[in-house]
């Protein structure tokens, strides 16, 4: 048989055949965090139904917490429901829960991972579309609505249809500098938007085999970007030493029997896919985005495009509205443009390896006067490993707000935003109108490139620095 | 779930491609708002100025298509979060069905989850309707013959997947369904408690 991985990772959950590609799905392990899991618990509840596997449940607060420093699950008052309920109810039905300050809290996607709860080859599901972020372990995880939620609590199931195979080969090694990030802004500027909906994207070639597991989450993280739900890479040895040691990542003999069926999680050498991309990683600049879509990304030596080389006519009139609501002028440089809010986290790009990136940059450099610039770590484990390596003090000293771990300003749901007309350059993951707040204006791009902007006080080539 | 058989109703066009479930439905509104009170929130960003007052640009303000129930999207409609509050404030803003080119894949299902019907058509089809609704002049969508017919009583076929348009038409819920299954997956389970011990072998809370 010459399978895809999505083949195989698609088979390996299969409980019962639906017919006409239709499956029903065991899933092995359930994201909670406190805006879509409390209210699927709480929906649960409400059918007076219970929760068939609490075992594989994990639960924590990131959405609508506050992130300020000393902040508790009531200091952001709109969220404090929110948050007991996910601790009360999690609570009740046997759902691990970890509370603001334990070990375990953070961005849901961010801790999984570091805890050994992700493992190559399992079915994960979130109320949250940025669960492909969970793929760069190589494991078939996907974003799923409220009653998808209830209903995988209630059964450990799904019913899903199976979607067409994608493969996107990075070939080539990614020049210096050059971060994950980049690498995925580049590719949904060049296939688009919607080029990955009703797929599921196989990231594969020797950029990626040479990229940190770290790195591979980023990149999984912005499918949701191309329009598909699912994102991964195949595990191999760089994947089983990152799990090895984990929390919750098996042990012993379990670990050497969870190894041999992770080697066998790889696409066969002749497997066809239904769309199959190359892109030469050595031509990938430091990428950011000018408009309002994640595909509206150009390499940071580029221009800012001009709508009248559109034909398309809606086409024209979108990238006209988006410029319009950016305030940018076509034709000119987009490097140079002052920017007033740094952010740097999300789930995106708030793990221990984005943060010795962003402070490889900060160190030694200051804030300009006026930017306000704040990094959030992905999670209470990020945050400590980061100050055990004085990177909180780097970032410190140049000025830079050092918070607590959570979504923070990449989903402005905890009363953290960019203020209305203000120009964001941000690590997180969308710059649609309003994402960071009513009016704000975000550029996406790497942490390195985020921090470089910080310092200039403008959009800026961070090779140039 | 509300069941869906066949509307009939005005029809408001909105052709801007990647419209988000940002844009959709704030996601503070999700944490402050009761989900039926959520439809005067639908397209914030385009539906009002920053004074609070209407845009009289936008579609759903117009006189005519105020009371829309099909709504005319540009391609990738709904793409982005997850929030399934993007279906419900569609719904709670008196939408039934939406028409486009494509749709995010976490919107798409959510739909058929409330009852709300995204239908795909060709881009040229989807312009092809959205030049018809200009007066408001009603169009009937119909899921068992798998049909739209427009005032001037021409018949556009669609396609939607079988399984999904039953359960539409049925108003059939899924988990109700999947419970009915709750044996086999138990079964399942148990045979990968020995084929993956260590999906389950997970220390003590």
């Amino acid at each position: 048989m010459t399978k895809t991985l999505l083949d195989k990772l698609w088979d390996l959950h299969i409980v019962a055949d639906l017919g006409e590609g239709w499956s029903l799905l065991h899933i092995d392990r359930h994201l909670l965090h406190d805006l879509s899991g409390t209210a699927g618990l709480f929906a649960l509840a409400q059918r007076g139904l219970a929760v068939a596997n609490p075992e594989l449940a994990f639960a924590t607060p990131d959405h609508v917490v506050s992130t300020v420093p000393g902040r508790t699950g009531t200091t952001f008052e709109a969220g404090a429901k929110l948050w007991a309920g996910l601790k009360e109810l999690s609570q009740k039905t046997g759902i691990r829960y970890f509370e603001l300050g334990e070990l375990g809290q953070g961005i849901v996607h961010v801790m999984a991972p570091e805890l050994g709860i992700t493992l190559p080859g399992v079915s994960l599901v979130c109320g949250d579309s940025h669960t492909c972020t969970n793929g760069g372990l190589g494991a078939l995880a996907f974003g799923i609505g409220s009653s998808e939620l209830t209903h995988a609590l209630a059964t450990q199931t799904l019913r899903q249809r199976k979607p067409k195979a994608m493969r996107v080969r990075f070939e080539g090694r990614l020049g210096n500098g050059i971060a994950p990030k980049d690498v995925i802004l580049h590719l949904i500027g060049k296939i688009g938007a919607s080029a990955g909906t009703g797929y599921a994207i196989e990231y594969a070639g020797e950029a990626i085999r040479a990229m940190t597991v770290e790195g591979r989450m980023t990149i999984c993280n912005l499918s949701i970007e191309l329009g598909s739900k699912i994102g991964f890479v195949a595990p191999d040895e760089t994947t089983f030493k990152y799990v090895q040691g984990r929390r919750f990542a098996p042990k012993g003999d379990a670990f050497e029997r969870a190894l041999s069926h992770w080697h066998t999680l790889q696409a066969h050498n002749e497997a066809q896919y239904d769309r199959d991309e190359v892109i030469r990683a050595e031509k990938i600049a430091p990428t950011i985005t000018w408009g309002t879509s994640p595909e509206h990304s150009i390499a940071i030596d580029e221009v800012v495009p001009d709508p009248s080389a559109i034909t398309d006519l809606a086409g024209r009139k979108a990238w006209q509205e988006a410029l319009e609501y950016m305030a940018l002028t076509p034709g000119r440089p987009l490097a140079g443009t002052k920017v007033d809010w740094v952010f740097v986290g999300s789930c995106t790009n708030s793990r221990l390896t984005d943060l010795r990136d962003a402070a490889a940059i900060a160190r030694g450099r200051r804030v300009v006067d006026g930017v306000n610039a704040w990094v959030v770590p992905g999670s209470e484990k990020v945050k400590r490993e980061a100050e055990a390596e004085g990177l909180d003090a780097i970032f410190k000293s140049a000025g830079f707000e050092w918070r607590e771990p959570g979504c923070s300003m990449c989903v402005a749901a905890n009363g953290e935003r960019v203020p209305p007309g203000a120009r964001c350059v941000s690590t997180s993951n969308r710059n649609f109108v309003g994402r960071q707040g009513p009016g704000a204006r975000t550029h996406l791009a790497s942490p390195a490139m985020a921090v470089a902007a910080a310092v200039t006080g403008a959009i800026t080539d961070v090779r140039r620095l | 779930m509300l069941p869906f058989t066949e509307m009939t109703g005005s029809a408001a066009s909105l052709l801007r491609a990647n419209i988000d479930t940002d844009v959709i439905i704030r996601i503070e509104r999700l944490t402050s708002v009761p989900r039926e009170q959520l439809g005067r929130y639908a397209f914030e960003a385009l539906r009002y100025r920053a004074d609070g007052s209407e845009n009289p640009d936008f579609v759903l303000n117009h006189p005519i298509f105020r009371s829309a129930s099909i709504l005319i999207a540009g391609a990738n409609f709904g793409c982005g979060s997850s929030r399934e509050g993007a279906v419900w404030a569609l719904m709670a803003a008196g939408l039934r069905c939406v028409i486009a080119e494509s749709f995010g894949d976490i919107f798409y299902n959510n739909c058929f989850q409330n009852g709300l019907l995204p239908i795909t058509l060709s881009a040229s089809s989807v312009r092809h309707l959205a030049d018809q609704t200009g007066q408001g002049a009603p169009m009937t969508v119909d899921l068992v013959r798998c049909a739209i017919v427009t005032a001037q009583n021409e018949t556009i076929p669609f396609e939607i997947d079988a399984a999904r348009r039953q359960a539409l038409i049925e108003g059939l819920d899924d988990i109700s369904r999947t419970l009915r299954q709750k044996p086999k997956v138990v079964a399942w389970q148990s045979e990968d408690r020995t084929r993956r011990p260590w999906i389950w072998q997970l220390p003590a809370a």
